[in-house]
């Protein structure tokens, strides 16, 4: 669902959009003042940090040294500017260490796998078993307690996080088709990788090294706070370990090293945060083809108004269907649609992908993906009002009087529950059946639904199953509490050719043996031949034509149908058959 | 599922092996003449080397190993080198301080964050916005900051709690409360912090698949969903966070451990390992490994015991 969308930024737009976002350029500017300052520390530190006077212990600020003194009498200001050389100094170095080792090895282990994949992935493993802190000092103990040394082991520590982070993102990528492809047309790898991994990889690992960057200062300043480090350099963890040790004393003496080590991190934290944000577009919106944007055509017939009185099992009047749009004017998806089902009729709801079909069935079951609302107009059902009820009456309705059939059949089963949970959980809190009882039903279902070993299906998990089988399982658990009115969101569009014939035959067999109403949600003229009665045609957001399912198939009376009759039936020029010479002749 | 347990047991004592090793061979690099140190400059050369003898420090390194990985398998971890206490007993004293001490802060951070998770992502608006923000600041601070501005606030100021020591549980269960009440609030909070973060979008991402609607269509209630599927597939990304985090409080107890002066296996590794105490160090590292794998381990049991998918591979 993240749509990790890393549109190929050019440079200059990147810039430009984390200086348009005001967290990203706070943080960076807290971050350029610190780094300034610590660069800058033999300027502007004044005394020499070392420089003990034992007579101005603990004392206050006075004009030259602008945060007085420690417990030895040295200058705060200036230990603060020079410790802060050695604490981002060592987390720029243990940064740089692990972006060498995780960032190359990441790339070759995701994008060639094979045994580097493997010797890599274990070592990585054992890396990350390590416990952090004992191997950084017993490091310490082995080479010595130079800070820097110890960095570069902090920087082999973390390094399996970009490791991690480039090869899974690498190894999803070298899985799209356009890098088969780049490799059909016979690019080099390193182009490939230059020119299609590199751009993906870029925005994930300029967030992990904010974030990488933060821990490594923490890391440091921690292992300084426990004595173990540079010695008798002034760092922040250090002085805030002499801080600590006076705590009685001098409580505020923590103060200045711990805002210097909150601010810094924190600044890296919400840095990351920001850039994921600007780097990562994310799209929660549903993608329907924005009528809003278009004018109203000339050709748009009125849409037809039933005269006549309001079924009594689903009848929708003047339904509107808005959503936000981008530039924060209402888009509206579907315009003031009317559309009558009665009981054991089939409709067929026909129209091209973006027309509101889809949109139209959701509003119906009160289930409209978030940002969407009906602005207008009336759904009931079984003369329930739908549209401004709230969830205790919509939740009656549901399952009982109208349920649902969708398109995907592997995207809509829980993957953690079996089948037989799948179909009993409905039965025992919707139609208030005791638990035995609804096992007996779900097997009698499942036998209605041309299954021929409920028992096994009954107890198998939903990736245990086939596409078909499922969507027969789906279809069980729409009839399972007996509803009047099934709403069919394509329900044969991802099964492939022979399963959708044997879905479509069980569908017109349980419309024959159990009498409900259908509403078919389709773009497929065949299957709507096949199985309606009633067919209504839509055309961006509106109805343009209803009539019976020969009327609207043979005298379209309306452009938008002829062209999606055109557009399917089978009366265009038939292509010429394949011949081998035409290869051969290229 | 046995299948499954027994090979993730094989390749963790694999990886013992391998870190025992490792580790072995690094403390060994230093020559440090253990007799030399103990006994002082000014002892005759014969009884410093006779100690290092005592020792095995006179054997080539593999020799060295092996004499340490034979003992070991037979439960006998040795002696310090410098204060010659048992390295076992040692650790089974303080092994229970510190694991108290992590399962506290993980049961404290499991519950805290499936709570502030879900709320968060099922209901959004300003508890999403406000968890969110804790989030970040709980994981921009540095840990040991945190707990020294608890320990500044709620011991030195307030009072509250002793700053410093311990009481065992079996001595007095509400001297051991207070004692440790600090120390696993001050792991608790970054820990929380990422592992809320974490549930929040797992449960986002799972009420946002088509499964849930479907289900929805049938007539559950929302609480129902929530509590039953959604918390369920949300439970998989979050387990393994929890897992990640346990793990590295055994980083966190070292520092904690120094600052509250609990006699856990955190506060000896600085004492040992500074002065390159093989025997007491390869106690600790194998105790640490071991808790590892055993972690490990039980997130994906659990999670296979969640997830049927997982079980499969």
């Amino acid at each position: 669902m993240s749509g990790t969308a890393t549109s190929a930024t050019t440079p200059a737009t990147f810039l430009r959009r984390i200086i348009g976002n005001v967290q990203a350029l706070l943080s960076l500017l807290v971050l350029l003042v610190i780094l300034t300052l610590v660069a800058l520390a033999p300027l502007v530190a004044g005394p020499d940090p070392t420089s003990a006077d034992l007579s101005s212990a603990f004392g206050g600020p006075e004009p030259g040294h602008p945060l007085g003194f420690d417990s030895s009498g040295r200058d705060m200001w200036s230990r603060l500017l020079h410790g802060g050389q050695l604490t981002l100094g060592g987390a720029a170095l243990a940064l740089a260490v692990a972006l060498t080792l995780g960032v190359p090895t990441g790339l070759a282990a995701g994008f060639y796998g094979g045994w580097f994949d493997l010797v890599s992935g274990w070592w990585v493993n054992l890396i990350m078993a390590l416990p952090a802190m004992v191997v950084l000092l017993a490091s310490r103990a082995v080479l010595g307690s130079t800070v820097w040394v110890l960095m570069v082991v902090l920087g082999i520590l973390v390094s399996p996080s970009f490791f991690r982070l480039v090869r899974g993102t690498v190894a999803n990528m070298r899985a799209e088709p356009y890098v088969d492809a780049a490799r059909v047309f016979g690019l080099r790898d390193s182009r490939i990788i230059a020119r299609h991994v590199l751009i993906v990889v870029r925005a994930p690992i300029i967030i992990q090294t904010a974030l990488v960057a933060g821990l490594a200062i923490n890391l440091q300043a921690g292992l300084e706070f426990l004595g173990i480090g540079s010695g008798d350099a002034p760092t922040w963890g250090a002085m805030l370990n002499e801080a600590f040790t006076n705590i009685h004393q001098n409580p505020l003496g923590m103060l200045w090293p711990g805002l210097a080590l909150g601010l810094t991190s924190g600044s890296l934290v919400l840095l990351a945060s920001a850039l994921r944000d600007v780097l990562e577009d994310r799209d929660d919106q549903p993608h329907t083809s924005g009528p809003g944007e278009h004018p109203r055509e000339a050709d748009t017939p009125t849409t037809p108004r039933h005269a006549g009185a309001r079924s009594e099992l689903l009848s929708v009047r003047d339904l509107t269907i808005t959503y936000p749009g981008a530039d924060s004017r209402p888009n509206k998806v579907v315009r003031g649609v009317d559309l009558d089902v009665h009981p054991g009729e089939i409709l067929g709801l026909v129209g091209e992908s973006g027309s509101g079909k889809t949109q139209t069935a959701f509003s119906i079951l009160g289930l409209l993906p978030a940002g969407g609302r009906v602005s207008r107009g009336s759904i009931r059902i079984g003369g329930t009002e739908v549209v401004g009820a709230n969830e205790r009456t919509l939740r009656r309705l549901r399952g009982r009087t109208v349920a649902y059939v969708p398109q995907e059949p592997m995207n809509n089963l829980d993957p953690s529950f079996t089948i037989g949970d799948h179909l009993v959980e409905p039965l025992c809190a919707t139609a208030r059946m005791p638990r035995s009882a609804a096992w007996k039903y779900a097997r009698e279902l499942l036998h209605q639904v041309e299954i021929t070993d409920p028992d096994r299906i009954l107890r198998s998990y939903p990736h245990q199953i086939s596409g078909g089988m499922a969507q027969r399982v789906l279809i069980a658990g729409a009839l399972s509490c007996s509803a009047e009115l099934v709403i069919a969101d394509e329900p044969t569009t991802a099964l492939d050719v022979t399963v959708q014939a044997e879905v479509l035959g069980l569908l017109r067999r349980l419309r024959a043996s159990r009498g409900m109403a259908v509403l078919l949600v389709s773009h497929d003229l065949g299957v709507v031949a096949d199985l309606c009665d009633r067919v209504a045609v839509l055309h961006r957001g509106r109805i343009v034509e209803v009539g019976t399912t020969e009327q609207v198939l043979t005298a379209p009376e309306s452009t938008h149908a002829q062209e999606l009759r055109n557009a399917v039936l089978d009366d265009v020029p038939a292509r010429q058959p394949w011949s081998p010479r035409e290869v051969d002749a290229q | 599922m046995i299948n499954f347990v027994l090979r993730r047991v094989a390749s963790g004592l694999v990886l013992m092996v391998v870190i025992s090793v490792l580790t072995f061979g690094l403390l060994s690099i230093p020559d440090t003449d253990v007799g030399r140190h103990l006994l002082g400059p000014a002892a005759p050369q014969e009884h410093v080397d006779a100690h290092n003898a005592s020792l095995g420090l006179d054997q080539p390194i593999w020799v060295r190993y092996l004499d340490w990985a034979t003992a070991a398998l037979q439960g006998d971890l040795g002696r310090s080198w410098f204060t010659s206490e048992d390295v076992s007993t040692t650790l089974a004293n303080r092994i229970p301080v510190t694991l108290s001490l992590m399962l506290g802060v993980t049961l404290v951070t499991a519950v805290v964050s499936f709570t502030l998770g879900v709320w968060a992502g099922v209901r959004r608006g300003l508890v999403d916005r406000l968890v969110q923000v804790l989030a970040v600041v709980g994981y921009a601070l540095p840990g040991f900051l945190i707990t020294l501005v608890i320990v500044l606030v709620f011991a030195v100021q307030l009072g509250w709690f002793p700053a410093i020591g311990y009481t065992a549980l079996t001595d007095s269960p509400t001297g051991w409360l207070a004692t440790v009440t600090l120390p696993i609030l001050s792991l608790s909070i970054p820990a929380i912090a990422g592992v809320t973060q974490q549930v929040r979008s797992a449960v986002i991402d799972v009420l946002h698949r088509d499964y849930i609607r479907t289900l929805r269509t049938r007539g559950l209630s929302s609480p129902r969903i929530v509590f039953r599927h959604v918390l369920r597939n949300a439970a998989t990304p979050a387990l393994t966070v929890l897992g990640l985090q346990f793990v590295g409080l055994l980083g966190g107890a070292v520092i904690v451990e120094q600052i509250f002066g609990l006699p856990g296996v955190g506060a000896m590794t600085v004492q040992y390992t500074v002065r390159g105490d093989i025997p007491m160090i390869m106690g600790v590292v194998m105790t640490t490994v071991i808790v590892v794998v055993v972690a490990n381990l039980l997130v994906d049991v659990l999670i296979g015991w969640l997830n049927p998918k997982a079980r499969v591979s």
